[in-house]
């Protein structure tokens, strides 16, 4: 195991000396490439996503090199898009649906849950649905309310759909091919403040499994659960946690659903203490349900209740002065942590 | 009796032999339906079923001219696309009874029947849910390069759905081979659309550019005639239509709905005089096609396949436990 310079632990697999490093954002732009390039059944459907190379620039110079045929500039429906996604997937393609905000996703909910979700189950396993929703969450970007949420709590929740939330350009890369080819309606969601982040990315193909989480850092005092760009504000509190002599294990999920239950349970375990932090709202959200699993399989190993950091349950403020209050701080979770093992 | 009309009207370069297929087939819809109504009645189906009963010109007119591989989505209203694209009565029964042996292993149920194989690609119990999987079965088939065509049914119900609009604007602009077929039976649920739909049904269409009519949904000549037209013009690279197919739900909104408050009896009596398969026997006979012993005999044919499929659906097994958990994910 080698320690990159954010403080992510990989295998030696992932960071082999003299490796590349690229952003976030060309990881997905490479994943969605590579997939295009090796299975003519894949498409890109959204709003600005050819000329413009998506509204965050991720897809650029994809439309040159897979023509207008396959990278599909929409007109603003998402209900529509998601829906000519469900078809088409059903019909023997594998489209990748752009939904620019996750705010926006609201609108292709029907589409997702009630017919991509449901469609094979409804049909006794005969159709399926291989599509792939990517779309955005995270907030601080001064954004406000309707374009800063972190709804993927909402995907989570519906037996049918699979839902991935990388942190590292190498997760978000390996994670992506896999939903790109994965049966099952996938829906990726991407932290904004993430694209530019940078991190070692093998030149070769390589995917990961949906459902496998992952130690970003080992440790012995308790377990933080964090997900997306939570991974670095609880990396950024293991630190501080360190400075203070107690010694903690970070896991990042990486998928939602299917959830990892086995590697948050034994870590919690093995610590005896365990904190999940995300960047939805905390009521009803992720971290309700990664906090319960951890007490249900963990409970007679645990020395303390287990915790979570969600957002503040408000509309994200547009203010700098309020938004940044909205969510988790790397110091709240450095102080929860502390107590908890006090 | 196969005496063929000379004449050129709707439908009349077609035989004997066709139309009497035709009737056929609306007479298996029709026998599916009193059949279904008789199992609810008799307490011996779960859930509700939603009767086609007076609509089945537009379903068996429409997919006479499809292919096998063509694409069909359905309503919760489904059963005659159903039967009409292809579905066996015994699977379509079973399915209605939760059995293992239905089309959907008993997990979809009457608002749910799908069946790839017959190009069904599901109905649907979201009104107006299907526009958007049409029209992605009508992307798909233009990415392959295929000469497939995706035929959207749904009812006037479906035209306070907004999906529908993104929908059809999208085929439009990408010229998908795609039919929207709106089946007017003058009420979603128990209102009447002059309650629901302003200004112009076919306007709708016409605004985006696409190629819009409104026929009569009763007579399957002209419903097959369009649907002849339309689709060989969207299997054609011509791109989406829209067709307003005006029609009436000769049952309740759903087979608990007997007493129909809502309407009045005289508006269902001045409709049953156009009770689809009663044109198509009007003119058959007229033009001494056929007769009504034709129309006996099919009808007995029919039934005793209904029959049949009806006992093999009531004997057939539930499905087991484990089968819960299973399809959830491919």
């Amino acid at each position: 195991m080698s320690t990159l310079k954010n403080g992510i632990v990989c295998s030696p697999a992932i960071h082999a000396p003299g490796e590349r490093e690229i952003t976030f954002s060309q990881a997905i732009r490479e994943a969605v490439a590579e997939e295009m390039a090796r299975d003519e059944r894949v498409f890109v459907i959204g709003e600005d996503v050819a000329e413009a190379g998506s509204v965050f620039k991720v897809l650029v110079g994809l439309l040159d090199e897979f023509g207008a045929d396959r990278v599909i500039d929409s007109p603003i429906s998402e209900a529509g898009i998601a829906g000519i996604g469900v078809g088409a997937a059903i019909t023997g393609m594998r489209p990748i649906v752009d939904i620019m905000f996750g705010d926006f996703t609201t609108l292709v909910m029907d589409q997702m849950i009630n017919q991509a979700a449901k469609t094979h189950y409804m049909s006794g396993g005969k159709l399926t649905v291989p599509m792939v929703l990517r779309t955005t969450l995270g907030a601080s970007r001064r954004s406000a309310a309707q374009h800063s949420q972190s709804l993927h709590a909402l995907f989570s929740h519906i037996p049918g759909l699979k839902v991935a939330v990388p942190a590292t350009p190498y997760d978000a890369k390996g994670l992506m091919k896999s939903a790109i080819r994965d049966d099952n309606p996938v829906v990726i969601f991407e932290d904004k403040m993430l694209y530019q982040q940078k991190g070692p990315v093998p030149e070769g193909e390589y995917v990961l499994p949906l459902g496998q989480a992952d130690v970003k850092r080992a440790g012995e005092d308790i377990t933080i659960v964090a997900t997306s760009s939570m991974v670095y504000t609880a990396l950024e509190a293991v630190d501080k946690l360190a400075e203070a002599g107690i010694s903690a294990e970070l896991v990042d999920p990486r998928t939602t659903t299917p959830l990892d239950t086995e590697t948050l349970i034994e870590s919690a375990r093995k610590t005896s203490r365990a904190l999940v932090v995300d960047e939805g709202y905390q009521q009803y959200g992720v971290t309700g349900e990664l906090a319960a699993v951890i007490a249900d399989g963990a409970f007679y190993y645990l020395d303390a209740p287990v915790k979570r950091i969600g957002a503040m349950n408000v509309p994200v403020p547009f203010s700098p002065a309020m938004e940044d209050l909205t969510i988790p701080s790397a110091d709240y979770v450095f102080e929860t942590a502390k107590a908890m093992c006090g | 009796m196969t005496e063929t009309n000379g004449t050129k009207q709707n439908g009349a370069e077609l035989d004997a032999e066709h139309w009497l297929q035709a009737y056929e087939q609306m007479v298996r819809i029709r026998s599916f339906e009193e059949a279904a109504n008789e199992l609810y009645t008799s307490a011996r189906m779960p859930g509700i079923a939603h009767l086609y009963i007076g609509e089945e010109a537009i379903a068996v007119g429409m997919c006479e001219v499809l292919r096998q591989d063509d694409y069909i989505t359905s309503t919760h209203r489904g059963h005659g696309h159903c039967l009409a694209k292809g579905a066996a009565l015994d699977r379509m029964f079973a399915e209605l009874l939760g059995k293992e042996a239905g089309y959907c292993r008993g997990k979809g149920g009457s608002m749910h029947i799908a069946d790839q194989e017959t190009g069904n690609l599901g109905a649907n119990g979201i009104v107006g849910g299907s526009a958007g999987i049409a029209t992605g079965a009508g992307m798909s088939i233009k990415l392959r390069g295929t000469d497939q065509v995706a035929v959207c049914f749904f009812g006037d119900g479906a035209l306070g759905q907004g999906l529908l609009y993104e929908s059809m604007n999208m085929a439009q602009l990408w010229k998908l081979p795609v039919i929207y077929v709106c089946e007017n039976n003058q009420y979603g649920e128990y209102t009447h659309n002059s309650k629901t739909a302003a200004g112009s049904m076919i306007g709708r269409a016409t605004g985006f550019g696409v190629h819009a009519q409104g026929i009569d949904g009763q007579d399957i000549r002209t419903v097959y005639s369009t649907a002849r037209l339309v689709v060989d013009r969207a299997r054609n690279g011509g791109g989406p239509a829209f067709l307003v197919c005006n029609t009436y739900r000769f049952r309740g909104h759903h087979v608990g709905d007997i007493d129909r408050p809502y309407r009045t009896r005289e508006e269902e009596e001045e409709w049953a005089k156009r009770d689809p398969l009663k044109l198509l026997e009007d003119w058959l006979t007229k033009t001494r096609q056929a007769d009504a012993s034709v129309f006996e005999r099919i009808q007995q044919d029919v039934q005793t396949a209904v029959d049949e499929a009806v006992n093999f659906a009531l004997e057939a097994p539930f499905p087991e436990e484990s089968e819960v958990e299973r399809h959830v994910y491919a």
